[in-house]
């Protein structure tokens, strides 16, 4: 279905395919593709600068780039060391390997409505998080918990799909199975807990980077340096297997080996990236849409694009929900707020076939 | 396609059997909806209740006054869902579509949320004409979104609007959920979905939109049918492709608003009966409605009764246990048989 993309993007694209030779190399780079890169490389970063100067003790740029550098007053360099940047980080390093994982489960499964928050990955995270929450266990743990729960689910889904291969059909419908059954009994929790712990739980449901600190940027950062170039590598063979998987055998590739390789490099980011910050919604879904209303059928290009175009969304909703309203918000309210309309836009402008 | 089948009249035979028997199964458990709860009742004092009603039997009060509505509900919401889940999954060729695909749900929980925090109405019984004012609206919002530009409508185009829609209306829900515990206090039984609590003044009003949507629904499955070839096949077979998927989506969208105005947002029933019904017999729409018409209040009927009895004098919310006893079923079937393709 992604696959028919005759527009005038695409057009455009083609004409800006360059080969480059090197002495020795010579390889193709689409020029469109790379400015793209480079501009919302460019806006990630004036961004982050923008956030690391607001607050309630607001802060010169100056001052920043010298609390940054390690000079500076303590207080500054507290501000931005210890509470800014790690927030503004987090929020990077979710959006990207969020959106990240929409595209590589969009691909896998051929099916352009799917995220990992629709087959029970998230849910299998939300679902540990919470019997955590209500069990009253000490909350510094809760992201092994929902880690735990996500890898649990994925498992599931897997074995539960396989029968001699994971037909994208199948691996839909056992995953729908599987996120119901996970949302259900959430939801008990839910509907019995008090309304204290509800209200928490609800908190967390919703995702939010607040209060993120170093180590959990650490673990993001650690678990996007590992997945985020195999799942770049794995873009190339994700092409091939569009064709569908009889084409993409005969041509030699492995398909059931790619596909376990994509699938738990989706799983790995999406359920890292949820453990720490909740299920935020709306980013895996459409940040890949949105990237290739943009920029053409995914490619790795397309998807280094998909990841800084995640975490501008990511990073933009929690400026908004922590400066620009009158009460504080967590992020995973404001995701949707913030890109749909820009994807309303799109969807009107582009002729896309998405 | 008629030829086709005609000349397997094996086939058909097998397959109104089958019909005749989940229509026999779901009377049983209607039956058995009357019964059973945190009283057992006997079979006569049902009957009794239905049709011979005297006020001075407890028992008899209690089929007419909280397992009737109930069961009424169940039976009228069970098929709705079923029914609109196999349409949209017809019109949009995807097998993640479920009766939310046009953002129902989220408008009619976002009415009832606006019910709750503005007019401070608390009751499930007064959420009818919210929800459902707040689902139409909701997928009217979407259709106007999937259809604008220049492509048309297209269903991809049509479920991300939908998806997009649902996530903006979510959004805010949640945000005036987490500013608000009083709110999320009443909200979150209704959100879970339910048909305890509701009497007969709530049937009655739903059921003429269920009845419209689902008799207009089974009159259209032949067109379902060709939509379902995908777009090209069915214009170059000289129908209206715009025109029928609107039709067909209006007819969901009123259905389902009406349900999910009666029991809450009950996700499940829509998205999987129609999976089980297709793994049993095939892809044609002119068996997979009817099928859903029973096979639907079947799930959502027993899910009611588990949840009467499982945690009895409490109740667990059908919602749940929908889930819980729908999705083993649902893959069990997608790992026994070949997965039919939309």
């Amino acid at each position: 279905m992604t696959s028919q993309q005759a527009s005038p993007v695409g057009r455009n694209m083609r004409s800006r395919l360059k080969v480059i030779r090197l002495r020795g190399i010579s390889f193709r780079a689409n020029l469109w593709v790379l400015t793209l890169v480079c501009a919302s490389l460019a806006v990630a970063l004036l961004l982050s600068a923008w956030a690391l100067t607001l607050g309630s003790f607001s802060l010169p740029i100056r001052e920043v780039v010298r609390a940054l550098i390690g000079s500076g007053s303590d207080q500054a360099r507290f501000i931005v060391m210890d509470l800014r940047l790690p927030r503004i980080m987090a929020a990077v390093l979710i959006g990207a390997m969020l959106s990240m994982s929409g595209a590589i489960f969009q691909g896998v499964v051929r099916n352009p409505l799917v995220a990992p928050d629709m087959i029970g990955i998230n849910a299998g995270a939300s679902l540990s998080a919470v019997i955590w929450i209500v069990g009253e266990h000490p909350s510094e743990l809760l992201p092994i918990a929902a880690f735990a729960g996500a890898l649990m689910a994925a498992g599931a889904i897997y074995l539960l799909t396989w029968r001699g291969n994971i037909a994208g059909a199948r691996l839909i419908l056992v995953g729908i199975g599987v996120n119901a059954m996970l949302g259900a009994a959430t939801t008990i929790l839910l509907v019995r807990s008090e309304i204290h712990d509800a209200s928490r739980i609800v908190l967390w449901m919703t995702g939010s980077v607040y209060g993120s600190d170093w180590n959990d940027v650490r673990v993001l950062a650690f678990a996007l340096a590992v997945l985020a170039p195999v799942g770049v590598v794995l873009m190339w063979y994700l092409r091939v297997l569009q064709l569908g998987d009889l084409t993409a055998g005969s041509l030699g590739m492995p398909v059931e080996r790619v596909r376990l390789a994509l699938i738990i490099v989706g799983c790995g980011l999406s359920g890292v990236a949820v453990s720490i910050a909740g299920p935020i919604g709306f980013v895996a879904l459409m940040v890949p849409h949105v990237a290739r209303m943009l920029a053409g059928p995914m490619t790795s290009g397309v998807f280094v694009l998909t990841a800084l175009l995640g975490s501008i969304l990511l990073l933009g909703s929690d400026m908004i929900g922590q400066h620009a309203l009158p009460v504080g918000l967590p992020a995973g309210v404001i995701t949707a707020a913030l890109g749909a309309p820009y994807f309303l836009f799109l969807l009107y402008r582009t002729q896309t076939r998405v | 396609m008629i030829e086709h089948v005609s000349a397997q009249p094996s086939s058909i035979r097998w397959r109104s059997a089958g019909l005749f028997g989940t229509a026999l199964l779901l009377w049983a458990v209607a039956l058995l909806s009357l019964r059973v709860g945190s009283i057992d009742i006997s079979t006569a004092d049902a009957w009794n209740a239905l049709f011979h009603y005297s006020a001075d039997s407890y028992e008899q009060t209690v089929v007419r006054y909280f397992r009737l509505p109930r069961t009424v509900i169940g039976l009228g919401v069970g098929a709705a869902l079923a029914v609109a889940g196999a349409a949209m999954q017809a019109t949009t060729r995807n097998p993640l579509a479920g009766p939310s695909i046009l953002g129902v749900n989220s408008g009619a929980a976002f009415g009832v949320v606006m019910a709750v925090y503005y007019w401070q109405i608390t009751h499930p019984i007064h959420f009818v004409w919210f929800a459902f004012a707040g689902g139409l609206a909701a997928s009217a919002l979407v259709f106007v979104l999937g259809s604008a530009g220049p492509g048309g409508v297209s269903p991809v185009k049509l479920a991300l609007a939908g998806a997009i829609v649902s996530s903006l209306l979510s959004a805010w829900l949640t945000a005036l959920l987490l500013l608000d515990q009083q709110t999320l206090d009443i909200v979150r039984f209704w959100l879970a979905g339910s048909l305890a609590g509701r009497d007969l003044s709530v049937f009655f009003a739903v059921l003429p939109f269920i009845a419209l949507g689902v008799a207009g629904l089974l009159l259209l499955s032949h067109q379902l049918n060709v939509l379902s070839l995908g777009d090209d096949t069915a214009r170059a077979l000289g129908m209206r492709t715009g025109a029928v998927r609107a039709l067909v989506a209006a007819l969901t969208v009123i259905t389902v608003g009406a349900s999910v105005a009666a029991a809450g947002p009950i996700g499940f029933v829509g998205l999987a009966v129609p999976h089980m019904v297709r793994s049993l017999v095939g892809p044609d729409y002119r068996w997979i409605l009817p099928y859903c018409v029973f096979a639907g209040p079947v799930l959502l009927l027993s899910a009611d009764i588990i949840g009467r009895v499982i945690a009895r004098p409490a109740e667990v919310q059908v919602g749940i246990v929908t889930a819980f006893i729908g999705a083993p079923f649902l893959i069990g079937l997608a790992r026994r048989r070949r997965v039919a393709d939309l």
